[in-house]
This record gives structure tokens, C-alpha cells and sequence, in this order.
């Protein structure tokens, strides 16, 4: 029986390629490792290795054909003493074999069967697997990385991230030197590391959305400046960080965004005479700013609506029982969020306490990683530069994050005249898996309760 | 006032000793108190003078087959005492060279024994005159003692532990060796190879128990081959000490009992930690079936008292102090990216004759994780130099998971074989597969070979077999 040549995938993010020449013709006996085609991407034109003998039966796609599908059929292979009869129609089952295998999301570029991505282990496959086949050992080359970075992961993470679908971009190594190691992998697929374990879920849970394949790589950017008009900033590794940690919290967290406005006077009021009662200097010295007031209506917020105090795992979801609230905080540049933990238990002097402390810390880069991983919620607030509103990126493993806009005077009209109040708008991005509309809308109404009249935090 | 020291390690063996070097590169004021000799139970009573008798013993065994390889002689005498001189010789050279490192790294080496005061506060007693030192970090490495049973003590003249054994003044011409261990195991091969009639009594159902059944089988048939008597599945219940000789009545599993009569008996079943008179009771270390408790960092819950080593429990082994040794140090340091031992990559070798040596799971233990395996073997007759060198007894067994490839335990008998464990340990701490051991290149012609044929079996398709 004849088998099914399919187009190779020359690069993890190969979605489709062109055909560029035929190095066989039909009829052509071919042995392991002879070259079939030049097969060329939008990066390089590489040739395409036999990995069976037999003899070539038709060439299915014309040479020169663009926007060829990686896993298409290309070609047929006929098995020894079989006809090669160029008028024999493609053999049927095996490329509707082909084409459910490209249909499959993440199928590898093997003539034989390889498995899809592991389930996650919460969540039954909607429709019977077939059994993983055995990886062949001698073909798990490290892929090159589409941009160009290499990732440095052991060999034995590289197999069981590719058994289990677990993406090595996504993971932060453990190993020396942040090797990525078996352990990672092992977490990451377990869910250990919920944002990282995130693409996992994605193409477990909505097979039908074809999930990675839809998004092009982008382009590096060096390509369309003259190499003298810039300079090379190269990253540090905060900058890394951000850029993995918020494409993957933008690209795998369904946000949503609400928005409202709040009218801070009598915050102003409360905040002034408090402020006036502070001894001068020593201890018990304070001085709240209104971010004080808001991470505290926030926080008593959470508590009154734990259903946005959360986080998600493709297990469950998991309920916060204390406001650990991350503050954003500019390090010019980067930025980082330390978390004022259990912030529902501490005072407003506490916290403005807390809060200084932990920026000081983090501007002189001494914080420590407990002080900045997890919490339940993120506060950023660009008030203090005349922003008057924005939309954050959540903050995995948080579910929702609220971005501060500056108070400031505006017209507003009460009781069917306009008069001038001192609003603030705030927005907070919400993840939908977590937090529907309507909980992220109530949660919104008690924290400006809480923002407008901060007496009622005492109710 | 006390000297004040950032570090102190109590103990100067192989864990202590090491510990103490890595405190001293990161920087610490570090101080190692030690009662005896530097290099402890390793260096002076036990890995490093046993290889010395045991080189000795193999020397004897190649002069008799000195017609094999072309060359004639004849009556061969060994002068004991000229052997124990060269193995003790060795051990002293080892200690005067780690007093050297200690000197090297401006170690303060107190020398005493210690007992901890509680809140970093030592003394250290020597001839009755106590000096107190103080510690920000103390690091317990008190080590192991040979385990005695009730009516099985030793008394160093007709029964030994391995301290006695390795100075023999006169050579026991029948001898019982109590426990089939790397210790007990070794003294047998050093024994029955210069000639002693050699009896190994063993508890369980098979010598070298911890290692791989396979392993266990070879190893206990090419003992017998070689003239020792090994009783498994058997207890010795009573030992009766006559002038020159004891008595020995051994029972079996099966309820049978039956003496027997031999010049001298060694203990080695097993080891109890030194864990009296440091005073961890009262500074509130726990300890259990005398062993210290510690976490994965070698954290004894009490602040800054911290143990590593025999101390803390099996495999009692000087690398794994070592290793462990040198993680304290890091982690008292404040290293970052300090990882703790992965007990699964300590290798572990016999240097009996021929040798062992393993790293992680054996067989039965892999199978018993639940995972699809897949073996590969090779015998070292299908390798040329094996041939060459006249060793051809022995194999190379390797254990992977069939599913991703990881190479869960490779096990090793014949020549050399504690030589060559050492590319697998690093084959699993990088977290290698079968495919990087299948292309990795071994040097022809070279015993290492069979572990590149002991991979390819694992797949089926060694090349020279």
C-alpha cells in the first residue's frame, strides 16, 4: 500500500510553506535520506529529506505551489513491487488519515501517526485518543526557536514537554543557570504553574478555535529599519520577563474590562484630616496618600465578593481567602508588583507603611521573590501623571487587575445640575473564565461605595 | 570570650572536611572540630585504606596468572603486616593532605571532642581542658559507627568491625564475615583472594541486596566460583569465643541451625549514627533510630544547626557527605539556585572482586513505579579490551523509561566498573536520554564501550552482540 508524503514543518511555527522545486520525478525509486524537494518558507528554503525508500508514485502538489499546508499529502510513496501507476487515484484512507492529522492541533511533521497534545489531566478528551505512539529517539533535535533565542531545557525536558504538549517558551527553568529541566515540564503539566501551564488548557478546552495556528510569528523588527537608525538596548532579564509573562497573559487570558467612575471628595476630606492628626515625625508618623484608601476599599471589596478574590487552574478554581494585593510599582525602567499580603487585616497606616516600604525596596532592587509572586489582586495606578483612564494586563496567577486613573475636577451633574466634584475613573480587567460581567460589575459597585464614602468600610 | 566563627563543622570527615573548604571560598570564618584524625572513617578506617588492601589482594590475584599473560613464577608469599603497613601508609599521606587543604583555605581545625551549649555556643573538651567557641552556623558531621547486636559485640581481637579488619596481625585463615554489604562484601573478596576460607551469612534472600537482582545473582555466583560460601536467608544467633577461635551457630530461614568453627568473625551489618554526647538532645535535635532529622537542606529545625552526612541517614556513602557538605555551605552562604540531593543520582560502588557499581533504580524498583520500561544488557565478553585484559566476566545493565526515554538506573559488574558508573551519574544529572547515550561517541577500544551497547540493547540493536 502506498503511503502519503506529507509537507514537512521546518520550523515549530511553520504553518504552511511553498513548494519550491521537485528533486524526484514519478516513477522514482528513493532511499532514506535522499532529497524529495526544496521546500521554502518566508525565512529559508530548505531541503526535504526521504525518510522511507520506496518508489514515488504521483507528486500531488505542482512544483512552485505557494501556501502549501504543513501535513498536506505532497506526494505518494509506493511500497516494493507495487505499480507506479501515475493515473491511480491517491490512496483514500490514508489521505483522510493525513487530513485528520492536520486537523489535529500541534501534529508534528512524521509521516506516521504522532500523538496530539496530552489532555490535561482535569479535563476528559472530548473524543478517544489514540495511544500516544513512541516518540522515535533519534528525531528529537532540539527545534530551532522561531526567534532565534535558543532555550536551554535537558534533553529529557525536551521529550516530555513534547509528550505531555507542554511549550518550553512558556517555562521559567529551575536548573542551573535556568536550565529547564524535567521537573519544570512535569509542573508546568500538572498545573503547578497555572499561566504557564495555560496553552495546555487552551487547546484542551476549545478544539474547535485552532488556537496557536491562527497567530503568525511577527516579524523581528530589525527588518524594516537601516541597521544605523537605532541603537541596541539589549533586554535585562526583568524585560525578558515582562514580554513573556504579559504576551502570555494577554494571548491566553480572556480579558474584559469594566469601567466606572468614582467621586472622591470625601476620600480627599477623610484623607486631609487624617493626615492632620499624624504626629509630626517618629514612630506612628503617617502620611496616606489616596492610593492607601483605594488598596484598602479594594481590599475589604474582595472580601465582601470572594468570587473575583481568584484564580484559575483547568482543575478548579482556586478561592483566595485573604486580599493579597500586588502594587505596581515603577522601577524606570521596568516594573514590578509587590504584594501587601492579607491587606483585609491591616489598617490604613499599615498598609501606606507597607506600600513604601515595599517600593523602597523595589526601586533598590532588594525585594525577594515571596514578596512579589502570587497574590489575589493588582492595583496600578498612573493617576499621579494626568491619566484618566487605561486598561491593564492581568497579572497571572491573579484573575483581575485595576487600573487607577487621576482624580480630578470635572463637571459632573447631580440632582439635574452640573457642579464640579473630584472623580476618579477606574478601570479593572477582569479574566472571564474567573469573573463573569455581572460579579466583576458588583465587586465594582462595592469598592466605590467604599471610595466615596470610606466610612461605610466600617459597616 | 569565645572565639567567634561564622561557621563551625563538627567533624572532619569527608562531609565535614568539604563542608568546611566550601564555607571557606564563600567566604565564611569556618572552624572543623574533630576528635581523631582528619578525613574520618573514610580516609583512615575505611574507603581509602581498603581500595590499598584491596589493590594488594588484586595483585596477588593477577601473580597467579601470570602464565595466562606470558610471564612465569613461583611460590609467591604475601607478608601481612608489610600489606596493612602500605594501606595505612596511604591513609596518613590522604589526612596529612587534607591537613594541608585545611591550611590552604585558613580553616581553624580544633582538635577535641565537641558538645554543643545551645544559641551557637560550642565547647570542646581535649584532655580534660574545655574551650568554648561560638558559631553562627554549626554544622553537625559526627558520621557513622559500625551497628553491634546483642551478643554479636565486637571486641577487636576474635570478633572485628571494619576498623579491626583493615589491620589484621595475623591472617585469619577461616573467616565469617556477618552482613553482604559493599563493607562486609569488600573484607570477604580482600579475604578469600589472599586465601582464607571465606563463610558470608546474610539476612536476606540474596547478597548485595540494595543492588539489582541480576547484579546480586552474577556477583554471588562468581563468589562461589571462587571458593566463598554465602548463606542468605540466614541469622547468626550466637557467637561462642574460645582461645584463638569462635563458634558460630547459624540459623536459616527455615528453622535449621548449624555451627560453624572459624578464626576471626567481621561485623558488618550496618551502621548507627554518632549521634551521643554532642548534646543534641538538649539543643533540641531530633533524632531517630540514631539518625539526625533534616530537611532537604540539611536543616535540623533548630536554627543555625544544621547536619549532613552518615549522621542523616543512608545512603551512607563519603560522596553523598560530600555533596551534601557543600549544599550546607551554599545554602548557609545564601547561593542561589541551591539545589538539594537527588538521592537517585548517588552512585554506589563495590570494589569487590569483580566490582559493582549502580545509580538509580533498580529493575524491580522501576517496575514498580508503574512505568513501561525498557532494559539493555551487555556482557563484558563482547567487548574487545575486556578480552584483552583477561576480564571477561561481568555485564552492563541499563533500565530507561520507555515512554521518554529517561535513563532511570544503570547497574555494572566486572573490571573497572566503579571507574566507568560515573558517565551514567552524568548522563542523569543532565537529564540525558537514550538518544544523546545512542550518538555520544565511546572511544574504542575501551570498557565504556558496553555502556554504549548496554544503551543500544535497551533499543534492540547492540552492535556487537
Amino acid at each position: 500500500m502506498s503511503t502519503q508524503i506529507l509537507m514537512p514543518a521546518l520550523s515549530p511555527t511553520m504553518e504552511e510553506g511553498k513548494l519550491a522545486k521537485w528533486h524526484v520525478k514519478e516513477g522514482d525509486a528513493v532511499k532514506t535520506g535522499d532529497i524529495l524537494a526544496e521546500i521554502e518558507t518566508d525565512k529559508a528554503t530548505m531541503e526535504f529529506e526521504a525518510i522511507d525508500e520506496g518508489r514515488i508514485g504521483r507528486l500531488l502538489v505542482a512544483e512552485g505551489a505557494e501556501g502549501v499546508k504543513v501535513n498536506a499529502p505532497i506526494a505518494t510513496l509506493l511500497g516494493e513491487g507495487e505499480a507506479a501507476d501515475p493515473n491511480a487515484p491517491a490512496d483514500i484512507p490514508s489521505t483522510m488519515k493525513a487530513i485528520r492529522a492536520q486537523m489535529a492541533p500541534g501534529t508534528p511533521p512524521r509521516s506516521q501517526p504522532i500523538p496530539p497534545p496530552a489532555p490535561a489531566r482535569s479535563e476528559p478528551a472530548r473524543e478517544p485518543q489514540p495511544k500516544p505512539a513512541q516518540p522515535a529517539p533519534a528525531q528529537t533535535a532540539p527545534p530551532p526557536q522561531s526567534n532565534g533565542t535558543r532555550i536551554f531545557a535537558s534533553p529529557l525536558a525536551r521529550r516530555v514537554a513534547q509528550m505531555s504538549g507542554v511549550r518550553l517558551e512558556s517555562l521559567q527553568g529551575s536548573g542551573p543557570r535556568g536550565r529547564i529541566v524535567k521537573a519544570d515540564v512535569d509542573a508546568a503539566a500538572k498545573g503547578g504553574a497555572p499561566a504557564q501551564a495555560a496553552p495546555q488548557a487552551r487547546t484542551v478546552s476549545e478544539p474547535q478555535a485552532s488556537g496557536p495556528s491562527i497567530i503568525a510569528p511577527l516579524a523581528d523588527a530589525r527588518l524594516f529599519y537601516k541597521d544605523d537608525a537605532y541603537v541596541l538596548v539589549p533586554h535585562d532579564s526583568m524585560r525578558k520577563t515582562i514580554a513573556k509573562r504579559l504576551t502570555s497573559a494577554k494571548a491566553l487570558i480572556p480579558h474584559y474590562y469594566l469601567t466606572i467612575d468614582c467621586d472622591i471628595g470625601a476620600l480627599m476630606e477623610v484623607r486631609t484630616r487624617l493626615n492632620a492628626r499624624s504626629p509630626k515625625d517618629g514612630e506612628g508618623a503617617y502620611k496616606l496618600s489616596v492610593n492607601d484608601f483605594i488598596l484598602k476599599a479594594a481590599a475589604e471589596a474582595l472580601m465582601r465578593h470572594p468570587d473575583v478574590n481568584s484564580s484559575w487552574t483547568d482543575a478548579a478554581l482556586l478561592r483566595h481567602k485573604h486580599a493579597d494585593i500586588g502594587v505596581a510599582v515603577d522601577l524606570k525602567p521596568g516594573l514590578i508588583t509587590p504584594i501587601v499580603f492579607q491587606a483585609e487585616t491591616k489598617g490604613l497606616m499599615a498598609i501606606s507603611n507597607e506600600v513604601r516600604s515595599l517600593a523602597e525596596r523595589a526601586k533598590a532592587k532588594k525585594l525577594k521573590p515571596q514578596d512579589y509572586e502570587g497574590g489575589s489582586f493588582s492595583i496600578s495606578n498612573l493617576g499621579m501623571f494626568g491619566i484618566r483612564n487605561f486598561t491593564a494586563v492581568i497579572n497571572p496567577p491573579q484573575a483581575a487587575i485595576l487600573a487607577i486613573g487621576a482624580g480630578e475636577e470635572r463637571a459632573i451633574v447631580k440632582d439635574g445640575k452640573v457642579v464640579a466634584a473630584t472623580v476618579m475613573t477606574v478601570t479593572m480587567s477582569c479574566d472571564h473564565r474567573v469573573i463573569d460581567g455581572a460579579t466583576g460589575a458588583r465587586f465594582l459597585q462595592t469598592f466605590k461605595t467604599f471610595v466615596e464614602e470610606p466610612a461605610s468600610m466600617l459597616l | 570570650m569565645a572565639e567567634a566563627f561564622d561557621v563551625v563543622v563538627i567533624g572532619g570527615g569527608p562531609g565535614g572536611y568539604v563542608c568546611a573548604i566550601r564555607c571557606a571560598q564563600l567566604g565564611l570564618k569556618t572552624a572543623v572540630v574533630e576528635r581523631e584524625n582528619l578525613g574520618g572513617i573514610c580516609l583512615n578506617w575505611g574507603c581509602i585504606p581498603t581500595k590499598a588492601l584491596l589493590r594488594s589482594s588484586e595483585i596477588w590475584h593477577l601473580l597467579h596468572r601470570l602464565n595466562e599473560f606470558g610471564f612465569s613464577g613461583e611460590n609467591f608469599r604475601f607478608d601481612l603486616a608489610k600489606i596493612v603497613e602500605r594501606s595505612r601508609k596511604v591513609a596518613g599521606q590522604l589526612t596529612n593532605g587534607v591537613k594541608g587543604l585545611m591550611k590552604k583555605h585558613k580553616i581553624t581545625v580544633i582538635d577535641g571532642e565537641a558538645k554543643l551549649k545551645g544559641g551557637g555556643a560550642i565547647t570542646v573538651a581535649k584532655n580534660g581542658q574545655a574551650t568554648d567557641y561560638s558559631a553562627k552556623h554549626i554544622v553537625l558531621a559526627t558520621g557513622a559507627r559500625a551497628r553491634e547486636f546483642p551478643g554479636l559485640e565486637a571486641d577487636g581481637t576474635l570478633v572485628w568491625t571494619y576498623r579491626h579488619a583493615m589491620v589484621p596481625k595475623e591472617f585469619p585463615n577461616k573467616l565469617l564475615v556477618i552482613g553482604s554489604g559493599a563493607i562486609g562484601i569488600e573484607f570477604a573478596s580482600f579475604y578469600r583472594t589472599l586465601g582464607a576460607e571465606v563463610t558470608v551469612v546474610e539476612v536476606l534472600d540474596r547478597i548485595l541486596p540494595v543492588e539489582d537482582e541480576e547484579i546480586s545473582a552474577f556477583a554471588a555466583k562468581q563468589f562461589v566460583k571462587q571458593g566463598m560460601v554465602l548463606k542468605t536467608s540466614t541469622t547468626v544467633t550466637a557467637l561462642d569465643k574460645g582461645t584463638n577461635q569462635v563458634t558460630a551457630t547459624l540459623k536459616a530461614k527455615d528453622g535449621k541451625t548449624e555451627q560453624i568453627t572459624v578464626d576471626r568473625v567481621i561485623l558488618a551489618v550496618g551502621i548507627v549514627g554518632n549521634v551521643e554526647n554532642v548534646g543534641l538532645a538538649e539543643a533540641g535535635v531530633k533524632v531517630e533510630k540514631t539518625h539526625v532529622v533534616v530537611n532537604q537542606w540539611g536543616e535540623t529545625g533548630v536554627a543555625g544547626l544544621w547536619a549532613i552526612g552518615d549522621l542523616v541517614g543512608p545512603p551512607w556513602l563519603a560522596h553523598k557527605a560530600m555533596h551534601e557538605g557543600v549544599i550546607v555551605a551554599e545554602r548557609i552562604a545564601g547561593v542561589k539556585g541551591v539545589h538539594p540531593l537527588n538521592t537517585s543520582n548517588v552512585p554506589g560502588c563495590t570494589y569487590c572482586w569483580p566490582q559493582v557499581a549502580s545509580v538509580g533504580l533498580t529493575e524491580a524498583k522501576a517496575k514498580e513505579t508503574g512505568r513501561k520500561i525498557k532494559v539493555g544488557k551487555f556482557p563484558f565478553i563482547g567487548n574487545g579490551k575486556a578480552i584483552a585484559l583477561g576480564e571477561v566476566d561481568g555485564f552492563v545493565k541499563t533500565v530507561f523509561d520507555a515512554d521518554n526515554g529517561e535513563l532511570l538506573g544503570a547497574h555494572m559488574i566486572g573490571a573497572e566498573v566503579t571507574e566507568l558508573i560515573q558517565g551514567y551519574v552524568i548522563a542523569r544529572t543532565l537529564e540525558g536520554t537514550e538518544a544523546e547515550l545512542q550518538t555520544s561517541i565511546f572511544p574504542h577500544p575501551t570498557l565504556s564501550e558496553m555502556m554504549h551497547e548496554a544503551v543500544l540493547a535497551a533499543d534492540s540493536r547492540p552492535l556487537h552482540i
